[in-house]
């Protein structure tokens, strides 16, 4: 019996340990930027970092880009493709860009609204690099477009374009 | 007691691979130099038509090569401090060596004749190449622009001894508290080894 017991513990012990993970999902942004109805909130690399550790059993894909990096660019419908057409809680989009944040108003939020992207949009603004690229994989070179996909303990990582079937195909690798 | 053991032992197996993270990396770019190697030596056009080597520096003690272009916001970010790093240290032999690997074709911006006139503008104190065909950048393993890799010339052949960003800040050159590309220069100059060696930055990717 009192083998069972051990068992016990030590089960329990490891649903305790993932229910510890799930605690906060909310990021805090160090700034908001506002135009014309669109809304793009920024985040130094602490504040975004949580993005990539939630644990709640949907896919997230997120997507480094940037809106003067052409091949990003020439892959986001296929992003929003797959926002689009995945049950929103079983896969969420997010595309992270890096433009400069001199370029938010001129740049990005244009490009956000005359693309009309519906995925989650926010600005990673976090200008030591160094510190944080090794952080989101550590083959990395720091060059976009680049994508994670996670979800709750399995995660890729890709430094590559992406076209539409070759994104679904990476997804169905996460049992959705 | 043995099954219980056992199942023990599972739910032990259990708990360490729920936790395991699967990283599995696709496709990493790599391929080109690590710190040590011996870097090439080229000829490609520089703006003013001639064509450029490094065996042309007889004077120099080695070079800052950076990977550089029109189009990306990160490398006009840095063009000042580019300049900056050749007119500090040309003099003590190591001078700038900028290239374009770029293909026009993907970036208009990046044409021979837009280096001409960029270069003007900005008053660029150092050669500008173009890798015309981009046969360069891939033997150096350069993923993006701006992309410096610090090469010492030795009786051996050009010697790579740093690899990656101009420093830890490319909003703001007064803000950045880590100079890397200084700091590695400043080393080789005294004999001394480089303090950091490879760092990472964003950029703009040359694959296009």
């Amino acid at each position: 019996m009192t083998g069972y017991r051990i068992l016990y513990v030590a089960l329990s012990l490891v649903f305790c340990l993932s229910c510890k993970e799930e605690k906060k999902n909310t990021l805090t942004a160090t700034e908001v930027y506002r135009n014309n109805g669109i809304e793009i909130p920024a985040y130094d690399f602490d504040g975004f970092q949580p993005l990539l550790n939630i644990k709640d059993g949907k896919v997230r894909v997120i997507n480094f880009w940037a809106t003067w990096c052409k091949p990003c660019v020439a892959e986001l419908p296929y992003f929003e493709m797959i926002n689009k057409r995945y049950p929103k809680d079983q896969v969420e989009v997010i595309l992270v860009s890096l433009d400069l944040p001199s370029n938010v108003d001129g740049k990005l939020i244009p490009f956000v609204r005359n693309q009309n992207l519906e995925s989650r949009v926010l600005l990673l603004d976090d200008p030591d690099a160094n510190s944080w690229i090794p952080k989101i994989d550590k083959e990395w070179s720091g060059a976009i477009p680049a994508t994670i996909i996670y979800k709750d303990n399995k995660s890729k990582f890709y430094e590559r374009s992406f076209t539409y079937n070759e994104l679904e195909k990476e997804l169905s690798k996460f049992d959705l | 007691m043995k099954t219980l053991k056992i199942l023990v032992g599972l739910a032990l197996v259990i708990a360490i691979s729920a936790f395991a993270i699967e990283k599995v990396s696709v496709e990493s770019t790599d391929g080109g130099y690590t710190v040590g190697d011996v870097a090439t030596d080229f000829s490609l056009k520089n703006i003013d038509g001639k064509m450029v080597s490094l065996a042309d520096y007889d004077d120099a003690e080695g070079f800052i090569v950076i990977f550089t272009c029109n189009h990306c916001p990160y490398s006009v970010a840095y063009e000042d401090r580019i300049i900056a790093l050749d007119q500090k240290y040309k003099t003590k032999g190591y001078p700038v060596i900028a290239i374009n690997p770029n293909n026009p074709k993907s970036y208009p911006d990046d044409s021979f004749d837009n280096m001409i006139v960029r270069a003007e503008e900005k008053g660029f104190t150092f050669p500008y190449l173009f890798d015309d065909g981009q046969k360069i950048y891939p033997q150096y393993g350069a993923t993006k622009t701006p992309h410096v890799y610090i090469l010492e010339k030795t009786n051996k052949g050009n010697i790579v001894r740093y690899i990656g960003a101009i420093d830890n800040n490319y909003k703001d050159a007064a803000a950045a508290t880590d100079k890397y590309v200084e700091d590695a220069v400043d080393a080789l100059l005294s004999g001394k080894e480089v303090p950091v060696k490879e760092t990472k930055a964003i950029g703009c990717s040359i694959k296009a």
